[in-house]
């Protein structure tokens, strides 16, 4: 039993968090926010020369071969900075779902691309009646002659503004909320009949809403097998919800030592505001509700990278504490700045936007729960 | 990052699920639940550990430790807790006896260790007085040397077992001067001194576990002094991180949510159920889910003490969180029984009563209400945190 990380692991996190610390500090943040893409192109190919494109592929394509502890590291620091650029969309998703599910001939034309920096990808599976449960899909996938039709809508496609490549999750049989009958499908973003909508949201990322309206594209496009797309995107979307409990951590870890910074110089009534009892006790319930997702996601992690029976459950059970324990964390956070607290200039509004976003993503801390209850106390 | 079981591992599991199959037997467990044979039954019980080895899995191997590792001694505890087996009574083994070894002389040593080890002494902390609970450094109980002896005039309070004990360790004050932690010192005094008396105190429960111990004039040989005169509070503070962290209990949460689980099963809610009800479900959830995490927490506390750290802080976190599941999971079983959780003792049958479970719901859920203010109320353990990990 330990829980420390390989030396590999630690020179993984040294290296994202030096970038964090000297290329990505408030202001740079915010200014990368304000722009057009709402992320930096010459940080992402930093990215790529540094190696972190290349971390949880397999080494035959170029990869580093990492596992889901190496994402973890990364994603920590990545949230200690709440960076933008689309990790998440690109590597983790994208690419996850072609390291998983692709053909060899997908895999070895698109990995490449993606870890030396020049291919972006989105996973297209939102749509406006979905909520949380990604299975409802009404987006179709015909199949004529050798040709896929896809015609249909996504929502909030994050980075769909910028890829340059899709994964789009399609229906092509059964009934609207179905497992069986998802069709995953390549599609260039520059595709006949494919129509971007862009919008920004609160963390500052740009996301899109993408119309497909008679999109052809090869049957040989479909990634995985088929109507079998569930498949594929079940397990990657596993791993993407505990890289994004990395990256809560992150977050709820810079929240609370902020705060507790700002409770030691902030004086009122002559005497810093941390010596009030009322704070202290408040502050530790924030320490514990951050050590308590820390153990959860390193359950998970262990559970995840040893294949073990219970991983789904430890997955569930993390979305709902980081759902529940990011709120109060961030809660607290805004609380004890005071009016500071609600202002856009101070960095910790921005922190909480970016938690409130990773909540929503994959579902919700209610869904995951109602799917723990399910898996445990359903006969 | 791993914590998967190796081969070695698993077989150390067996071997424990064994033992405690075969030495845990009906006739003790009968024993154990009756109030009238319950010492004796401790008494074999931890005899019986004591024979296997197994007695003190927290000591050094050399004073009579196991030598496990975290993942053994976690391996001990959950397949303990799985197997429905209490704890052993901690004041001697998980209290007084690490403190004689590590402050104690060689003569101390030799002459309570053993006693400890093979429960042929019963322990009993004199830490807590009248005027003295959460505030411990505030306590009065004197201890005046005359010659070779100690006159000890005071009261503890809320001595657990002290009706059983052989032997109470007391904080006592030996001094006034400077900080009221400095001039307090650690005495080991024999119950059956003249001048010690026991009186009661029957708690929320209905049980006497508690009682009130006083001194009056009670002399105690100099030889029973651990370590030097006016630093009993050093050997107490260092006592205190171990006791929290063993309050924890986590893996008897997990016993008792599976227990309770169990029961929300069996119970019938308008011809369902209990068990499928979506916001039992929901209550459920939610302290399955902290447990998940606390589990862990544990875990890692566990691998920095076996890294050669000390459980600093993070003992108080374990038994803050620690004691408000055990709490969450009382109260979920008192749910559970519903009306039958107002069920005094009695001598039916669960035929006879209707029901299983409501009369030892309510007990461990009354007394539970003391996990949360005993060891150092919770509040304290807030305050600890802040000034050593927050550093506010």
């Amino acid at each position: 039993m330990n829980f420390e990380f390989t030396e590999e692991q630690g020179m993984l996190r040294d290296s994202v968090a030096r970038f964090v610390q000297d290329s990505y500090d408030f202001d740079t943040r915010r200014k990368i926010a304000a722009s057009d893409e709402g992320m930096s192109r010459e940080n992402w190919q930093t990215f790529a020369e540094l190696g972190w494109l290349s971390v949880p592929f397999a080494e035959s394509h170029g990869g580093f071969g990492g596992g889901p502890v190496d994402t973890l590291v990364m994603m920590e620091e990545f949230g200690k900075g709440i960076v933008l650029e689309p990790y998440l969309a690109t590597v983790l998703l994208f690419g996850g779902l072609l390291q998983r599910g692709g053909s060899v001939e997908q895999q070895a034309e698109l990995i490449p691309r993606i870890i030396e920096g020049s291919c972006l990808g989105a996973f297209a599976y939102l749509e406006r009646q979905s909520r949380h449960v990604i299975t409802d899909i009404k987006t179709t996938a015909a199949v004529q002659g050798d040709q896929l039709v896809l015609n249909g809508e996504k929502v909030v496609v994050f980075n769909g503004a910028s890829a340059d490549q899709l994964i789009v999750a399609a229906r092509s049989s059964g009934e609207q909320s179905d497992e069986d009958g998802i069709t995953l499908v390549l599609v260039p973003a520059d595709a006949a009949g494919v129509e971007r909508t862009a919008y920004r949201m609160m963390d500052g990322q740009v996301v899109a809403n993408i119309t497909f309206n008679d999109v052809r594209v090869p049957v040989s496009d479909i990634v995985g097998e088929a109507g079998e797309g569930c498949a594929v995107m079940s397990p990657v979307i596993t791993r993407a919800n505990v890289a994004l409990a990395a990256e809560a951590l992150g977050i709820m870890g810079q929240l609370n030592a902020k705060t507790l910074e700002y409770t030691k110089t902030r004086k009122q009534f002559d005497v810093p505001i941390g010596s009030f009892q009322a704070l202290q006790h408040r502050m530790v319930d924030t320490f514990m509700a951050y050590e308590q997702v820390k153990s959860l996601l390193y359950r998970a992690v262990c559970e995840l990278d040893g294949e073990g029976d219970d991983a789904a459950a430890c997955v569930h059970a993390l979305k709902v504490l980081v759902d529940r324990n990011g709120k109060k964390i961030f809660g607290e956070a805004i609380q004890l700045h005071g009016g500071m607290g609600i202002t856009d200039e101070l960095d910790i509004g921005h922190y909480a936007k970016r938690l409130m976003m990773i909540n929503t993503t994959f579902g919700n801390g209610d869904y995951h729960q109602a799917k723990f209850n399910e898996l445990r106390y359903s006969a | 990052m791993d914590t998967s079981f190796a081969p070695e591992d698993l077989a150390f599991r067996d071997e424990v699920r064994a033992f405690f199959a075969e030495a845990y037997d009906s006739e003790l467990q009968a024993r154990l639940n009756n109030l009238e044979t319950f010492k004796e039954a401790v008494i074999d019980w931890q005899k019986r550990l004591y024979r296997k080895g197994w007695i003190a899995p927290g000591w050094p191997k050399e004073y009579g430790g196991t030598g496990w590792n975290a993942t053994q001694k976690f391996i001990y505890e959950t397949e303990r807790s799985a197997a429905g087996i209490r704890d052993v009574i901690p004041f001697g083994l998980n209290m007084v006896g690490p403190v004689i070894y590590a402050f104690g002389n060689e003569e101390q040593k030799a002459r309570f260790l053993p006693g400890i080890l093979q429960s042929d002494d019963w322990w009993c902390q004199g830490y807590s007085e009248p005027g003295a609970g959460s505030d411990l450094a505030s306590l009065k109980t004197r201890a005046v040397r005359e010659g070779d002896e100690y006159v000890v005039t005071g009261a503890k309070i809320w001595t657990s077992y002290a009706q059983y004990a052989d032997w109470i360790f007391c904080l006592v004050r030996t001094s006034n001067e400077g900080k009221k932690q400095n001039g307090i010192s650690f005495l080991l005094i024999d119950m059956k001194s003249p001048g010690i008396k026991v009186n009661p105190i029957v708690s929320i429960d209905n049980h006497h576990s508690l009682n009130e111990v006083e001194f009056n004039e009670v002399r105690v040989p100099v030889a029973n002094l651990i370590g030097e005169q006016d630093k009993g509070w050093t050997y107490a503070k260092a006592l205190l991180a171990h006791e929290r962290t063993a309050i924890a209990g986590v893996a008897d949460s997990k016993r008792s949510l599976a227990e309770t689980r169990a029961f929300a099963e069996r119970e019938v809610n308008g011809g369902k159920s209990l068990l499928s009800d979506p916001l039992f479900q929901k209550r459920l959830s939610d302290i399955e889910i902290e447990l998940m995490a606390l589990e862990f927490t544990e875990l890692r506390v566990l691998a920095t003490v076996a890294a050669g750290g000390a459980p600093g802080a993070e003992s108080s976190m374990l038994k803050i969180k620690g004691t408000e599941m055990q709490q969450a999971v009382q109260e979920l079983r008192m749910e559970v029984a519903a009306y039958y959780q107002g069920v005094l003792p009695n001598d039916l049958t669960p035929e006879q009563l209707g029901h299983g479970f409501g009369s030892q719901a309510r007990q461990t859920y009354m007394y539970g209400r003391a996990s949360t203010i005993y060891g150092g109320s919770n509040e304290v353990q807030k305050n600890i945190i802040a000034k050593a990990v927050l550093g506010l």
